[in-house]
């Protein structure tokens, strides 16, 4: 009888303490690791190696922000989501953060009650198909069936352009990048669409690559980024300023190779200075210490470096620069003044 | 006499809420309907705080918005600017039509197998077993997907077809790996009266068999029932095709672009479903059917042998009607059970309920709640409906007491 009372004491304990909600930063702090959500697998952006090590564009932001805050950028746990399961595990706070290429919409934004800290990938919505049906345009798909991740919006964009275009085609929903590659490679639909780096990827990984064709439609925007719940604002910095340590860093010209010395030895620009500590205390408005873009900065390298590590030219992704360039190089990437 | 027996009146004291056993039971009935209701006041509070501390409220206003996506099998007619809502009724019709096909044919392949497994032949009854053991043994979602992985991966390209690889079966039926093409119905003028007739002679079949079993009630005599079913069932109708000049057409489908032009598609999805859901199905209902009839005494076969009655006319007559006693209520629940096992569809993307409202809809708008609560109420309404249908029919095969 004692023993019930204790356990039903015990239940509501816990119950109680589950509803409560802390402040995201000390929860990471409490708990040693950074949950974040990435995606099942998409080679270039996410996807785990043979030893279970995950890696990738979007992984390598996880352990920026880990390496801010926790000085171990090996301390991220990460949580695979398809695109159905991302914002409910956000929303529930079952991940800190949300590093899934994930498309910056105003209802996410907004009537999801999320808070997108940054873009970092500008991409758009492409198609692929596979050489032999002779394909050169999205405009010749009538009548097509086509691959699509269900949950995206993809999806939505998809609906709109055939029916802009006055076309007709059979969409086949699927769950999973990795499934959607299987029934697009099997031939059970004629082409697949999803965000054209993620088609790059895609193709990266066919037995023969040159045996697809990208179409050179690009039929929407599709700015992706970092997303955290609303409501804790100072959570949302921290994401935020680390994709911006990042952006600023290359634009900057900090490396992995160099920040350490510049670190140490201060500079003659009071940008980089303040970016890595020297001077200010910005580390400490984020509640962070002085030296975190340092910790940023030298796990993998400014943006340009991850970005050519992962998916760039030199990978088998090969993905330019394009709309990823700098500001100062034609491109679109332009981290707002650490200041 | 008896006024020593009755309580002392007045003599109310608090301890005897818990030592009087008189009270006690209803003591301890409001104590445990308090703790329920805290309970649940616990939860909704609980929802409702969470709910705020996200910035989110409680409203089904999302399901008058345009839905923005397409989804391929719809019964009726819906684009992607149809609102939400009306995407909701496309996956419950298509969760609808998979329930009771699937029922149907689970019913068929549990009826023939259930029989026989009990069947003398070796050979046959192990085959069976084999199919109740295999299909029971394994998880539904692993053959949903398998049969699909088959059915997509083995079968030829549409293309195939265009270049004149494959040709097409009877040149009306196209099996690929993107769905199967068969020959859609046109109905031209007349075709309504052409269908009244069809219906007419449905009738004259339930009449006629109505009359014949009354007949053989009263005097034992047999008439040919399988041989006037099957001439009401097609000469009528052939008679008025005819004299109505052909009302109703085939068009064929034809290779063409990406793969066919006319004809209905049936999706690979959906034909995967059906197959896995109707054996798995079928696997359980097949026991059923063998349990109802070992429950039967075999004194009543025996009885119906000595009366002279053939094997085939013992099992429809004698040993059947008094096993769906037996039968029809676990039969229910097998029904039910494939309806709600039809939300595995998403696995090989069929649009059903689950994928268009529990899924799409939920995830392009971020109404988990309210969608999850419609999908529960949906589902809950469905199997209310099929095991009111269900105890209505075991009503009347039922044991009659008089």
């Amino acid at each position: 009888m004692n023993k019930t009372v204790i356990y039903g004491a015990l239940t509501i304990a816990g119950l109680a303490a589950g509803s409560a909600a802390a402040a995201t930063l000390d929860d990471i702090k409490a708990r040693g690791t950074l949950n974040c959500g990435v995606n099942t697998g998409l080679t270039g952006f996410a996807a785990a190696d043979a030893n279970g090590v995950w890696d990738g564009f979007d992984v390598a932001l996880c352990r920026a922000v880990a390496a801010a805050v926790l000085n171990d950028a090996t301390a991220v746990e990460f949580i695979p989501l398809t695109s159905q399961t991302r914002f409910t595990a956000l929303a529930s706070g079952e991940i800190d953060m949300l590093s899934r290429n994930t498309t910056w919409t105003f209802t996410r934004d907004v009537d999801l009650a999320f808070e997108f800290t940054g873009i970092n990938y500008y991409d758009g919505q492409g198609f692929i198909v596979p050489r032999e049906l002779g394909v050169a345009s999205a405009l010749e798909l009538d009548g097509a069936s086509v691959c699509i991740e269900t949950g995206t919006t993809t999806e939505l964009n998809l609906a709109d352009f055939f029916r802009v275009n006055n076309m007709n085609y059979e969409p086949v929903p699927i769950a999973t990048n990795g499934e959607a590659l299987e029934q697009y490679g099997a031939g059970a639909c004629d082409v697949y669409t999803t965000d054209a780096s993620a088609l790059a990827a895609a193709r990266a990984t066919f037995e023969d690559p040159s045996a697809h064709v990208i179409l050179p439609e690009i039929v929407s925007k599709e700015p992706l980024g970092p997303v955290v719940r609303h409501g804790d604002n100072q959570w949302g910095d921290i994401v935020r300023w680390t994709l911006n340590a990042l952006i600023a860093a290359e634009e900057l010209g900090i490396t992995s190779a160099n920040v350490a010395q510049l670190a140490a030895d201060g500079t003659d620009n009071p940008e980089i200075n303040r970016l890595l500590g020297v001077e200010g205390d910005f580390g400490a408005m984020l509640g962070l210490d002085n030296d975190w873009a340092v910790r940023v900065i030298s796990t993998g390298g400014n943006y340009g470096e991850l970005f050519e590590r992962h998916i760039g030219e030199s990978t088998p992704i090969g993905l330019a620069r394009g709309l990823n360039a700098q500001w100062t190089d034609g491109g679109l990437l332009y981290a707002p003044p650490f200041r | 006499m008896t006024t020593t027996t009755e309580p002392r009146s007045g003599g109310f004291r608090l301890s005897q809420l818990l030592y009087d056993t008189r009270y006690r039971s209803i003591t301890i009935q409001v104590v445990a309907l308090g703790l329920l209701v805290l309970a649940v006041y616990w939860l909704l509070s609980n929802t409702v705080e969470n709910l705020e501390a996200l910035g989110k409220d409680f409203n089904f206003g999302f399901l008058a918005q345009p839905a923005s996506y397409d989804i391929n099998q719809r019964l009726i007619e819906y684009d992607s600017r149809s609102s939400h809502g009306r995407a909701a009724i496309v996956g419950m019709l298509n969760t609808i039509l998979i329930a009771v096909l699937g029922c149907i044919a689970a019913t068929i392949l549990g009826v023939i197998a259930g029989v026989l497994r009990l069947s003398k032949n070796w050979i046959v009854s192990r085959l069976m077993g084999v199919y109740v053991e295999g299909f029971r043994n394994i998880p539904l979602l692993l053959w949903i997907v398998l049969i699909f992985a088959v059915v997509s991966e083995s079968l030829p390209h549409p293309r195939a077809y265009g270049s004149g690889e494959v040709d097409l079966w009877l040149g009306s039926v196209a099996m690929t790996r993107q769905g199967t093409w068969i020959p859609a119905p046109v109905w031209g003028a007349g075709s309504t009266a052409l269908l009244a007739v069809f219906v007419l002679s449905l009738a004259a079949i339930w009449g006629f068999r109505r009359f014949a079993r009354r007949r053989q009630a009263a005097t034992g005599q047999i008439l040919p029932v399988l041989w006037v079913s099957l001439g009401l069932l097609v000469l009528p109708t052939l008679i008025a095709y005819f004299l109505l000049g052909r009302p109703l057409t085939l068009d064929y489908p034809e290779p063409r672009g990406f793969n066919f032009d006319g004809g209905v598609l049936i999706r690979n999805s959906f034909i995967a479903l059906w197959l896995a859901l109707s054996l798995y199905t079928g696997a359980f209902i097949a026991e059923i059917v063998r349990g109802g009839i070992l429950a039967i005494s075999k004194g009543q076969t025996e009885a119906a042998f000595a009366l002279g009655l053939r094997p085939g006319r013992t099992m429809n007559l004698v040993i059947l009607p008094q096993a769906m006693r037996v039968i029809v209520p676990p039969l229910i629940s097998q029904y039910l059970n494939l309806t709600k096992n039809s939300s595995l569809a998403i696995a090989v993307g069929y649009m059903d309920v689950r994928a268009t409202l529990g899924g799409i809809t939920i995830n392009q708008t971020g109404r988990e709640l309210e969608g999850m609560l419609l999908l529960g109420l949906f589902y809950l309404t469905l199997s209310l409906i099929i095991a009111g249908f269900g105890n209505l029919y075991n009503t009347s095969v039922k044991l009659k007491e008089r």
